[in-house]
């Protein structure tokens, strides 16, 4: 790992910067919250209940982290994300409840939430094809259609239990896996933002045409962003199935995927701090106003209203925190220019 | 034979609300290119105004029809001052959270204040003619002629009139029109009131129809004009009454011939073919892009 | 062998020919300019070489293999770059990310290795990284590297603007209208500019100008368009009292 030439001068703030920037700090950081995710699972001296917000909590960070790589950084307005989602969690339940043999499920439980990733991705390849041909509004309509679609389809299907649902889930779903998945989602997306074909992403956001001409493979990047993106969605169905033990279809619709725009455009778009921020408020909020009953459901819109008024680009707008930037290009930009001032001359 | 002109009114009367919806939706994005996902809620306010008035007010149809229209008119007018008007230069997907934000609020607080399903009274006698195997009802009439009339009245004011001209005048630039002495909040206003009231004219004729109302009914129907708007074309106003007719034509036809679970799933693959084949609907035009 | 070389290009839009058998060869390093009137078909030129449109009719060459039917991005593999009339950067990206997103042809690691950050990933983003920096450097913006494309004054927006398209390392360069909004000194220093870019990066140039101080003090040999068609070409010289010039850019009764 790169270490800056003149660590003496390093103030507080650079000597944190660099230990946030290293893998083997964060490598520790993941098992040390692992283990007390299993911990508290295990020896329960995490209230039941604050676990389960907290699962909820990751699940809802996967889901709004994904969806942002489509309605933030590329700038589209998919509003089809519970399909992938619903995709996702009937997999993973199908697998569990009919196809894995009852007792190793605990173990085969990751395999399930992948496949349902899986499942997921694949379909979220058919979404972008036709994201070649239509932007904006006529987008929308296309991932609209694709979300009725596959509730209607399910609700069709009596294998899975048509309109009343699958149910015989194991609670597989524990706090050290939603982390683990949590964990994952993020960083993964986040490395993909960090690389070209993150970069490719916003320059289709900003201008769709020039960034063709600059050699960007405009088909690969919105085939990659929508594939990583219904990856997760899928991931994030499958612990849900999980969790509650029971699906239907209608959990899947339209209202779900509002639901998930809503956190994306809360925590602020094209940010993944953001998104980690929109999920944690908006599922604890609901939490935390459910003795209003009804009229939390009243409440919270309102809030949101408020908040676009006053705040259009969310709380973290196309803000991102230095603890997500790869401190690889810091540190090469600072190399580049410790080179150019001792050999002023030398050109490329 | 005869079972197909059957059909064909059901689709009409479906249609029509349908198309009545989608006119509000491309309405107000005509003019300020901001979806309303709030407008599929107006019209579900449209039949719970309708209950009101019809149980608490006793009030005859006629009455009853243009109360609710006008409050739901003037509702869209407050709503637009007190929600979209602050973010009108915001960029767009603030506007449209907001809408979804908005909707969301009036399908929970009507559920707060009526937790139970309504039952519209009837009021209007509805007559069922019957020759041979075929039936049309009075109601069916009423609601095809009534929606073509607001549809025509729509169209001559857009086209005839000075506010109409302005209102096309304002979807070209918005910057220009102020300066030629147009105030464009009035004219804005003017917009979501009629396009509002359209909406609420269809919750109305909708809650005659199938009388029995809930708070969420509005969450499907208005997704689902929305879509109508936008395979009309969106910012058209025949394209919107063109997508009205084709999806309630399309529900209705299979509905007919297929197991009624069927119809979202059919309904939607078409929709979504005829937008592959035709990216910007039938009668829109792609917006020349400059390079 | 010409560089680039355009038979009998025709492209039309709902009836309107915007262009009309157009032919043109372009040999290495030379510089040749394109004028006409405003609406001539100029820029569209430029739109089908890149493959913004795809031409109705006619071939375009590149080291004698065909560019039409190719993707933009396919044809910017191989060598050609181009600016915009109207500046087209990535506002809210970096000047920095803007010169990287240019080199995404390049790139030699897959997706897979992007989304773990494994294997070629760090060394190839490294070196895209100083490759930046150093194009940058030359063209005297690595001081803003950080800062927003939409936050740099007119002047080093338009400087930008060809860095990155020299990013791409191209054989041919595309300029439109770069001398757009400069006044009469800036664009003495645009010809110094454009002279030494021809020499450090050994590109061959085609540009569309309006201004004529700027074509005639830089370009070998002119094309002139007007209603999308070639109405002359040849040197600056032939081409300054040539009547028909004349009377495409300023009417009938001036060229007599």
């Amino acid at each position: 790992m790169s270490k800056l030439p003149n660590a003496s001068h390093s103030s507080l703030i650079e000597r944190w910067h660099m230990l946030t920037g290293s893998r083997l700090f964060w490598a520790i950081v993941m098992i040390a919250g692992l283990a007390f995710c299993m911990a508290a699972s295990t020896y329960e001296f995490l209230d039941l209940y604050l676990q389960l917000i907290l699962i909820y909590v990751g699940i809802n960070i996967i889901l709004t982290v994904s969806l942002n790589l489509i309605n933030g950084y590329m700038g589209e307005f998919s509003v089809g994300h519970a399909g992938f989602m619903a995709v996702g969690a009937y997999v993973a339940s199908l697998l569990t409840v009919h196809v894995f043999p009852p007792g190793a499920q605990n173990l085969l439980f990751p395999l399930a939430i992948l496949a349902g990733g899986i499942g997921a991705a694949l379909v979220g390849f058919l979404v972008a094809i036709p994201s070649f041909k239509t932007r904006g509004d006529y987008l929308a309509i296309v991932t609209l259609a694709f979300c009725m679609i596959v509730k209607s389809v399910l609700e069709n299907i009596d294998a899975v239990g048509g309109p009343r649902g699958l149910l015989g889930m194991e609670k597989l779903t524990t706090l050290p896996w939603v982390f683990f998945w949590t964990a994952l989602s993020v960083w993964v997306i986040r490395n993909l933002v960090y690389s070209n074909f993150g970069r490719g992403v916003l320059s289709i956001r900003e201008d769709e045409i020039a960034s063709d001409l600059m050699s960007v493979n405009t088909r690969q990047v919105k085939i990659i962003a929508f594939v990583v993106s219904s990856f997760f969605a899928g991931i994030a169905g499958g612990l849900f199935a999980h969790a509650l033990q029971f699906i239907n279809p209608r959990m899947f619709d339209i209202l779900k995927s509002t639901d998930i725009l809503i956190m994306v455009y809360l925590g602020g778009i094209a940010s993944i701090a953001g998104s980690i921020i929109g999920a944690v408020i908006y599922t604890i909020l609901l939490e935390v106003l459910r003795p209003l009953g009804v009229w939390r459901m009243v409440l919270m819109p309102l809030m949101l209203v408020l908040l676009m008024i006053y705040r259009p680009r969310g709380i973290m707008g196309l803000k991102e925190i230095r603890l997500f930037m790869p401190l690889r290009d810091l540190v090469t930009e600072k190399l580049w220019r410790q080179k150019k001032k001792e050999a002023p001359d030398a050109s490329a | 034979m005869v079972y197909i002109f059957q059909q064909s009114l059901n689709a009409l009367q479906l249609g029509s609300i349908y198309a009545l919806i989608a006119l509000g939706y491309t309405m107000v994005y005509g003019i300020l290119t901001m979806i309303n996902f709030a407008h599929g809620d107006l019209f579900m306010v449209g039949a719970f105004f309708c209950f009101l008035i019809a149980v608490y007010l006793h009030l005859s149809f006629v009455p009853t029809l243009l109360l609710s229209m006008l409050g739901v008119a003037f509702l869209g007018i407050v709503i637009e001052r007190l929600a979209y008007k602050p973010l009108r230069n915001a960029p767009r997907v603030s506007a449209i959270i907001t809408a979804l934000g908005v909707g969301l609020f009036l399908e929970n607080f009507t559920l707060a204040l009526s937790p139970y399903p309504k039952h519209i009274p009837q009021l209007l006698e509805n007559i069922t003619w019957t020759i041979g195997s075929f039936s049309i009802s009075s109601l069916q009439i009423l609601i095809i002629v009534l929606s073509l009339v607001l549809m025509l009245i729509l169209d001559f004011i857009v086209q005839k009139t000075k506010a109409g001209m302005a209102m096309r005048a304002i979807s070209w630039d918005k910057t220009i029109v102020p300066l030629m002495g147009v105030s464009v909040n009035k004219i804005i206003s003017l917009t979501f009131a009629i396009g509002t009231g359209l909406g609420g004219a269809a919750g109305v004729m909708y809650g005659l129809a199938y009388p029995v109302i809930d708070p969420y009914m509005g969450i499907m129907v208005g997704w689902k004009a929305f879509i109508c708007a936008v395979v009309g074309g969106i910012g058209n106003i025949r394209g919107a009454m063109i997508g009205g007719f084709i999806l309630g034509g399309v529900e209705i036809l299979v509905a007919a011939f297929l197991p009624s679970t069927y119809r979202d799933v059919v309904a939607f693959t078409l929709l979504l073919v005829l937008l592959i084949v035709r990216p910007y609907g039938i009668l829109g035009k792609p917006q020349p892009q400059k390079v | 062998m010409p560089l680039l070389e355009i038979q009998k290009l025709t492209h039309r839009f709902a009836g309107l020919c915007a262009v009309s058998d157009f032919n043109f060869a372009i040999e290495p390093q030379e510089l040749v300019g394109i004028i006409g009137p405003n609406g001539a078909g100029k820029t569209t030129v430029f739109n089908l070489i890149t493959g913004v449109y795809r031409a109705s009719e006619g071939s375009i060459k590149l080291d004698d293999q065909e560019l039409v039917g190719l993707t933009p991005h396919a044809i910017t593999k191989r060598g050609i770059a181009r600016t915009f009339q109207n500046i087209r950067l990535f506002k809210e990206l970096s000047v920095l990310d803007n010169v990287r997103i240019a080199h995404y042809g390049q790139i030699a690691y897959t997706p897979t290795e992007a989304l773990l950050h494994i294997g070629r990933f760090r060394a190839e983003e490294k070196r895209i990284t100083n490759q930046a920096l150093d194009l940058l450097s030359i063209f005297k913006l690595d001081e803003m590297a950080s800062e927003k494309a939409k936050n740099l004054p007119y002047g080093l927006q338009r400087r930008l603007e060809i860095a990155r398209a020299l990013a791409t390392k191209p054989r041919l360069l595309l300029l439109d209208e770069p001398a757009a909004g400069m006044n009469p000194n800036e664009i003495i220093q645009l010809m110094e500019f454009i002279g030494w870019i021809r020499k450090t990066f050994s590109v061959t140039i085609i540009l569309i100008e309006h201004q004529m101080r700027l074509v005639m003090g830089i370009c070998e040999r002119l094309v002139v368009l007007d209603f999308g068609a070639t109405i002359a070409q040849g040197l600056c010289s032939e081409i300054q009292n040539n009547p028909k010039v004349l009377e495409a850019y300023l009417g009938v009764e001036v060229a007599q």
